[in-house]
C-alpha cells in the first residue's frame, strides 16, 4: 500500500514537472528573434557587458536587438531587465544601469537630478521605438469606422452607449450600424499604452475627457477590462460590440480599425502615419542639444499623421566614467536606432521603424555621448 | 535495568541520531526564519504606504480606502469558490471512499489529483478564453429573472469576466485539495463505527451520516480550511479572469479586485510609493493567510484524537 501511494505521488510530481517544463517552452517563443544585424558593424568591434533597466512594453524589441547586437559584436552582451519604466528612470538617476528604457522620456526635475551621476549634460533621451495605438472593434460586418477624438472619449467614458448613435452615424455617412451595446474594454495592467491612450484624448478631447493622463485606467469609469494587449484584443474578440486600444500589431481577424479625425480628414492607423505624428511633434523645451526628447501634438493636424502613438525612449548619460562604456552605449544605441535594428524591432514586435530624419537626429545624439572629462 | 541500556550504545549510531536531530532542528528553524524574513520584509516595504499622506496614495483618498474593497472583493471571490467547491468535494470523497467500485475508486482519486497539477495559468486562460465567453449568456438570464437578488443584479457584463467566473475558476482550483484531504479522512473513518450502524439496520447513507460525518467533520473544515487559502491567494487564474474594477455587490457586472491579481497587473510598472503600497496589500494578504491556516491548525489540534491529522 506505502509503495502504491508512493508511486502515485511521485507519477503527480512527474506530471507536475512535465507541465512546467512545457509552460517554460510556451513562453519561450514570444524571444524568438532572427538575428538580423550582421550588416550594421559600422563602428569597432566592442566587448563587455551594458546594463538596463526600464519598460516591459519594448521587451519583444529589446530581444531582438540583444539578438542582433551580440551577432554583430562577439563577446558584447546587453542585459536588460524589464522592471517598468519608473525603475528604469530611477536607475539612470542613481548610476544602477548604465542606460534605462522609458515609456516617457525625463521630466526637468529628473534630468536635474541625473547631473550627478551623468555629468553637467544630464541624461539624454533617445527615442527607439515607435508603436501606433489602434481603436479596434468588435461591430458584426462593419470593419471600418470614422471616429474623431471626442467621440472615442465619449465611447469610453460610457457616454455612448450604443453604436447606432448619432454621434457615430453622422461620422460615418454610408456605413449601417447595429443596434448593438458599446463595451469599452481596458487594460487592467498599469500601462505604457494606456498612458499614452488617455493622453490623447486629454489633449485631443479635453471637453469630454476630464482625467489626467495615467498608465492606470481612472477607476471611476465602468467598463471591462483585461490584462495585457493580447487579453484586450481576446476579450474583443469573443465580444460582439466590444472596443478597445491596443498595439495595432496585435490587431487582426476579425476585428477593424478606427480611422481617426486628424484636422479635416480621416487618418487609417499605420506605421507611416505614426512617423509622420512623431516627426510634428516638437522638441521638447529647455533641453540640452543632443536630447532628442518629442513632445507629441495630440492635436496635430498634420496631413496623414496617425496621433495615438506611443514613443518609447533608450535614456543615457551625455557622460561616462570609462571609454569601454562610451563605445559600447554607442554601439548598442546606433546598431538600435539603424535600419537593421529598427528592422528587427519591426520584424519581431511589429513597431514602426523610425523616420529617417528622426533617426539621424538620434544618430547625432549618440555621437554625442563621451568619457568625463 | 535503567532506560539507558536499551538504547544503542555504538557510537555511530549516536552520532547519526544527532546529525539527524540537528538536521531536523535546522529544516525547522529554516522555516521559522523564511516566514520571520518574508514577514520582516513586507513590513519594512510597506511602511512608506502605511505612513504616507492620504492624498499620494492611489485613488487619494488613504491606504485603507485602497485596502478595503479588494479585501472584500477578494473574500468575495474566496467565499464563492468555496461555497462551490465543497459539496462537490466531499461527494466525489465520499463516492471514493465509499461507494465506488475499487479500481474505478484508484482511477478517480487520481484524476482528482491531476486537477491539482494544473498550473494557475492554464485556468486562467480557460476561465477568460472560454468559460467566460460560454457562461455569459446564463448571466443575460440571472439579470432577467433574478436580478432583484442584489447579487444578480443587472445589466449582466457583456464578456462574462466577473468576480463570479473568476470565482468558478477558483473553485475548480481548490477542489482537489479539499477532495484528497476529505478522501483521506473518510477512509479513516474505524471500521467498526461503520460496520455497527450497518449491523443495526442502517442504509449506507444513515451510516454515512451517523459515523463518517461527524468522525470527519474536523478534518473537512481544516481541508475547507486550505482550499480557502489557496482560493485567497491565487493570482494568475484571476487576473486573467476578472475584469477588475470598483467594489460592486452585483456578482455578474465587471468590477470587483482581489488582493493577489491587484499586486500582479500593477506591480510590473509600479515605482516608488506604488511598490509600497502593493506591498503593504501583499502584508494585508499574508496576515490574512497566515490567520486562516492558523485557524485551520487550530480546529485539527483541538480535535486531535477523532482526526486523522495524527
Amino acid at each position: 500500500m506505502k509503495a502504491l501511494r508512493f508511486g502515485r505521488h511521485a507519477a503527480i510530481a512527474v506530471i507536475a514537472a512535465g507541465a512546467l517544463a512545457l509552460t517554460a517552452c510556451g513562453s519561450d517563443n514570444a524571444t524568438g528573434t532572427t538575428p538580423a544585424g550582421n550588416q550594421t558593424s559600422s563602428g569597432p568591434k566592442v566587448t563587455g557587458t551594458l546594463t538596463g533597466i526600464g519598460a516591459s512594453s519594448t521587451g519583444a524589441a529589446m530581444d531582438a536587438w540583444k539578438a542582433g547586437f551580440a551577432s554583430a559584436n562577439q563577446g558584447a552582451t546587453v542585459q536588460y531587465s524589464p522592471d517598468g519604466s519608473g525603475a528604469g528612470r530611477k536607475a539612470i538617476i542613481d548610476g544602477s544601469a548604465q542606460f534605462a528604457g522609458s515609456d516617457a522620456y525625463l521630466k526637468d526635475e529628473e534630468i536635474e537630478s541625473s547631473k550627478a551621476v551623468c555629468g553637467p549634460d544630464g541624461a539624454i533621451n533617445i527615442p527607439v521605438y515607435i508603436s501606433p495605438i489602434a481603436v479596434a472593434f468588435n461591430i458584426p460586418n462593419v470593419t471600418e469606422l470614422k471616429l474623431d477624438a471626442a467621440t472615442v472619449a465619449k465611447i469610453f467614458r460610457g457616454q455612448i452607449t450604443n453604436w447606432n448613435d448619432p454621434a457615430i452615424a453622422a461620422l460615418n455617412e454610408g456605413v449601417t450600424l447595429p443596434d448593438l451595446k458599446v463595451t469599452p474594454v481596458n487594460r487592467s495592467d498599469d500601462s505604457g499604452t494606456t498612458t499614452n491612450f488617455t493622453d490623447y484624448l486629454a489633449s485631443a478631447a479635453p471637453e469630454v475627457w476630464t482625467d489626467k493622463a495615467s498608465g492606470v485606467w481612472p477607476s471611476s469609469l465602468q467598463g471591462e477590462n483585461a490584462k495585457g494587449t493580447s487579453g484586450v484584443v481576446k476579450t474583443v474578440t469573443d465580444t460582439p460590440g466590444a472596443v478597445t486600444y491596443a498595439d495595432d500589431s496585435a490587431v487582426g481577424g476579425k476585428l477593424g480599425t478606427a480611422s481617426i479625425k486628424v484636422g479635416e480628414e480621416f487618418v487609417k492607423i499605420s506605421a507611416d502615419a505614426a512617423a509622420k505624428a512623431v516627426e510634428a511633434g516638437k522638441p521638447v523645451d529647455g533641453r540640452s542639444a543632443n536630447d532628442v526628447s518629442i513632445k507629441l501634438d495630440r492635436k496635430t493636424t498634420a496631413s496623414g499623421a496617425y496621433p495615438v502613438v506611443l514613443v518609447s525612449y533608450h535614456v543615457v548619460c551625455s557622460t561616462y566614467d570609462k571609454q569601454e562604456t562610451v563605445d559600447l552605449v554607442k554601439a548598442f544605441e546606433n546598431y538600435v536606432v539603424s535600419d537593421a535594428g529598427q528592422q528587427a524591432a519591426a520584424d519581431s514586435a511589429k513597431s514602426a521603424p523610425l523616420s529617417s530624419s528622426l533617426a539621424e537626429k538620434a544618430q547625432k545624439a549618440i555621437e554625442s555621448i563621451k568619457v568625463k572629462s | 535495568m535503567t532506560a539507558t541500556s536499551l538504547t544503542s550504545t555504538q557510537g555511530a549510531g549516536r552520532a547519526g541520531d544527532k546529525v539527524f536531530s540537528g538536521a531536523a532542528l535546522a529544516a525547522g528553524c529554516l522555516i521559522l526564519a523564511v516566514l520571520f524574513g518574508v514577514a520582516l520584509f513586507l513590513v519594512v516595504q510597506a511602511i512608506p504606504a502605511l505612513t504616507a499622506p492620504a492624498a499620494e496614495i492611489q485613488g487619494g483618498a488613504g491606504f485603507f480606502a485602497y485596502i478595503w474593497p479588494i479585501v472584500i472583493g477578494t473574500l468575495i471571490a474566496a467565499v464563492i469558490a468555496l461555497v462551490i467547491a465543497t459539496p462537490i468535494a466531499i461527494g466525489v470523497a465520499l463516492f471514493i471512499s465509499h461507494f465506488a467500485p475499487r479500481g474505478l475508486a484508484a482511477g478517480l482519486g487520481y484524476v482528482v489529483d491531476l486537477l491539482a497539477a494544473i498550473p494557475s495559468v492554464v485556468y486562467g486562460a480557460w476561465g477568460a478564453t472560454f468559460l467566460a465567453r460560454e457562461i455569459s449568456p446564463a448571466y443575460n438570464w440571472l439579470a432577467d429573472n433574478m436580478g432583484w437578488l442584489p447579487i444578480f443584479q443587472g445589466p449582466a457584463s457583456a464578456t462574462g469576466k466577473t468576480i463570479l467566473t473568476a470565482g468558478i475558476v477558483l473553485s475548480v482550483m481548490v477542489l482537489p485539495i479539499i477532495t484528497s484531504l476529505s478522501r483521506e479522512i473518510f477512509l479513516q473513518t474505524p471500521k467498526l463505527h461503520e460496520e455497527a450502524a450497518l449491523a443495526l439496520g442502517a442504509t449506507r447513507w444513515e451510516m454515512i451520516k451517523m459515523s463518517v460525518l461527524p468522525f470527519a467533520r474536523p478534518g473537512i473544515i481544516s481541508a475547507v480550511m486550505l482550499g480557502l487559502g489557496r482560493a485567497l491567494g491565487e493570482t494568475m487564474a484571476v487576473a486573467l479572469v476578472l475584469s477588475s474594477g470598483a467594489l460592486t455587490a452585483s456578482l455578474i457586472q465587471s468590477g470587483n479586485q482581489t488582493i493577489a491579481a491587484e499586486i500582479a497587473l500593477n506591480f510590473p510598472e509600479a515605482s516608488g510609493l506604488k511598490v509600497s503600497t502593493l506591498i503593504a496589500a501583499g502584508l494585508v494578504l499574508f496576515v490574512i493567510t497566515l490567520a486562516v491556516n492558523m485557524l485551520a491548525r487550530w480546529i485539527i489540534t483541538r480535535h486531535k484524537e477523532f482526526s486523522g491529522a495524527n
